[in-house]
């Protein structure tokens, strides 16, 4: 589904050039779950922000089944992210002076999904992450894991492929970071794509796949069973 | 639409004192307009009417210098003119009227008959000057209602008998009540022949003649004649000065309409002030709120649905703020009338003007703090502390 060649991200910072990523390679079937790792520093959010199409590589090509996206337009990005994509923060990232529900249709309401629409979508995937009870609750009223279950529902409600969550389990107790890989495994099982970043190898051991990265670059790409799986040269 | 309208909505009162702050200046701006030119458009029409209640169709010719206007130069120009309907000359003064032991200062008027026909000014008991009062230069006098009131504490005073200069003049008849007109209160009168108050006075000259001027002449022409006139009987043309009330008007008229350009003037530029308090509060807003804007995009917003977002909230402050301006200013204006008895019409123009510059003004300083928001770059955003 996903096909990373040669993928590499220059910053600048100030006059200073940071190099990012740098000849990323790697391919992501479909129904895939994996870990995204390494130290802080080694340019996962990086990886994560390009995989998710909020930001552009500088050199190598992004394929989405088969379709390079490098060229698209800021507004064609937008796009490709409502329709396709589903982010989960580290700090939820929810609208904090809207409800729950106000939240989670937010993807809808870009896509334009007429209201009435968007409220019963919104209201059936609150309900599937287990907050059927909460809908008009404002997120400070709500606590962290609950927090992260709205931002999965809004990252699940445009139906979209592939969802990315960058330390979704970082802002929270043991307890409610088990729940919310869960959750993730669920959604894996009904097919999309799970890409999650995290430093926490108890959080990495649930993913099947994980891949390892430092100072931009991929040291390690295994599954289970210790067996590697080398990307695919482009 | 309505969507951002609600979006717009929730996110100004979630800052409800703020966004009145901001919408101040707008209210502010839009309320002066609506208010001054509802008091300066009632003023005027106010001054018209005082100026009909003049009469109907008049010129006036006042004296300007050598060789002295003449009662008998009324009497020739109607001659001689049949546009004229009739022609009154006048001769006036301030003089102190005494009545046993009042006294009050006032201004007496030598007319002569033609008086109630061109003012429209009619005695309300007893009679006016006649024409053999004229002749015989009798000492009698009609007095205003104003001079009924305060020389003679409102009793009737028909019969009796008051003390112009030293003379004695025996009250005749009473105005009706006319009112106040370009200032001056009407009814603060008393009317005497024309021959008597020359006698009274000391002149032969008269101040100033009032003609009237048939229904289907031109004032304009008329003007023109009658200095016509005047020029090739004095061998000089700065001896009279000749308006009429159509020139009054028009007077009246122009000054109103500088008033009213002048005041939107003022209100643009208190608009201007207005719109670019909006454009700072907008642009601390999306300062404050670039992680949500972040979010948005990171959801697929995409720039025209940001842009139209804020550009939705900056029109809909200016639009309320039109809109309560247009109230208070309307209220102020009514509240001024109350208090300085001074008539007020609503421009429904000026309020509708008012309101449209207040939101263009919205929209037109709305559109670069919206146009950043929606270029914001998503990554920074949500990094954005």
């Amino acid at each position: 589904m996903i096909r990373l060649q040669g993928v590499g991200k220059v910053y600048r910072m100030g006059k200073v050039l940071v190099r990012a990523l740098e000849d990323i390679n790697l391919e992501i079937e479909e129904g895939e779950m994996l870990a995204i790792m390494g130290p802080s520093g080694s340019g996962k959010s990086t990886l994560m922000n390009i995989l998710g199409c909020l930001d552009r590589p500088s050199s190598g090509t992004y394929l989405w089944r088969g379709r390079d996206v490098t060229q698209l337009s800021d507004d064609q990005l937008s796009e490709f992210r409502n329709r396709w994509v589903g982010f989960v923060f580290q700090t939820f990232n929810l609208l904090p002076r809207f409800s729950a529900l106000d939240n989670v249709e937010l993807p809808l309401f870009y896509r334009g999904v007429p209201r009435r629409e968007r409220r019963r979508r919104a209201r059936e995937v609150l309900e599937l992450v287990g907050l059927g009870d909460r809908i008009h609750h404002l997120p400070s009223e709500l606590s962290g894991g609950e927090r992260q279950r709205v931002a999965i529902a809004r990252a699940v409600v445009g139906d979209p492929r592939l969802i990315l969550a960058d330390e979704p389990t970082g802002n929270l107790d043991s307890r409610s970071g088990g729940e919310i890989m869960n959750l993730f495994e669920e959604l894996n099982r009904r097919g999309v794509t799970v890409v999650v970043v995290t430093h926490d190898p108890a959080i990495a051991e649930r993913a099947p796949r994980r891949v390892l990265l430092r100072d931009g670059r991929v040291e390690r790409d295994y599954r289970n069973g210790r067996e590697e799986v080398m990307a695919k040269d482009a | 639409m309505l969507e951002n309208l609600r979006a717009a909505w929730r996110s100004l009162s979630a800052n409800k004192l703020r966004s009145f702050l901001t919408m101040l200046g707008v209210i502010i701006g839009v309320g002066a307009v609506v208010c001054l030119i509802s008091l300066g458009q009632g003023a005027g029409a106010m001054i018209t009417s005082q100026i009909r209640a003049l009469g109907s169709n008049l010129i006036m010719i006042a004296s300007a210098g050598r060789p002295p206007l003449l009662a008998e130069d009324a009497e020739d120009l109607v001659e001689r003119m049949p546009e004229l309907v009739r022609a009154m000359p006048m001769v006036s003064r301030t003089v102190t009227v005494k009545w046993g032991r009042e006294t009050w200062e006032t201004t007496v008027q030598g007319v002569t008959p033609d008086l109630p026909a061109i003012r429209d000014f009619y005695p309300l008991v007893g009679r006016f000057v006649q024409q053999t009062d004229i002749q015989a230069r009798r000492r009698v006098a009609v007095v205003g209602q104003t001079v009924v009131d305060e020389l003679f504490g409102g009793k009737l005073p028909l019969g009796e008998t008051i003390l112009l200069q030293g003379q004695a003049f025996t009250v005749v008849g009473i105005m009706e009540r006319k009112g106040e007109a370009m200032g001056t209160d009407q009814d603060d009168v008393i009317f005497i022949p024309l021959t008597t108050a020359q006698r009274l006075l000391g002149t032969k000259r008269v101040n100033l003649i009032y003609a009237q001027v048939s229904d289907d002449a031109d004032p304009s022409a008329v003007v023109q004649r009658i200095t016509a006139i005047f020029a090739a009987k004095h061998r000089r043309s700065d001896t009279v000065r000749v308006f009429s009330q159509e020139q009054l008007l028009q007077t009246v008229a122009e000054a109103t309409r500088t008033l009213t350009i002048m005041l939107a003037g003022i209100a643009a530029v208190s608009l201007l002030v207005g719109g670019i308090g909006i454009m700072n509060i907008m642009l601390v807003s999306i300062t404050e709120r670039t992680r949500e804007i972040g979010i948005r995009k990171a959801v697929g917003a995409r720039r025209n649905q940001l842009l139209q977002q804020f550009l939705v909230e900056s029109s809909l402050l200016s639009v309320m703020g039109g809109v309560i301006g247009i109230t208070a200013g309307w209220a102020g204006s009514r509240v001024v009338a109350q208090i300085g008895g001074w008539p007020t019409a609503l421009s429904v123009q000026a309020a509708a003007l008012a309101f449209g510059f207040a939101v263009l003004v919205g929209i037109f300083f709305g559109v670069y703090p919206a146009w950043k928001a929606a270029n914001l770059d998503p990554i920074r955003a949500l990094r954005y502390e």
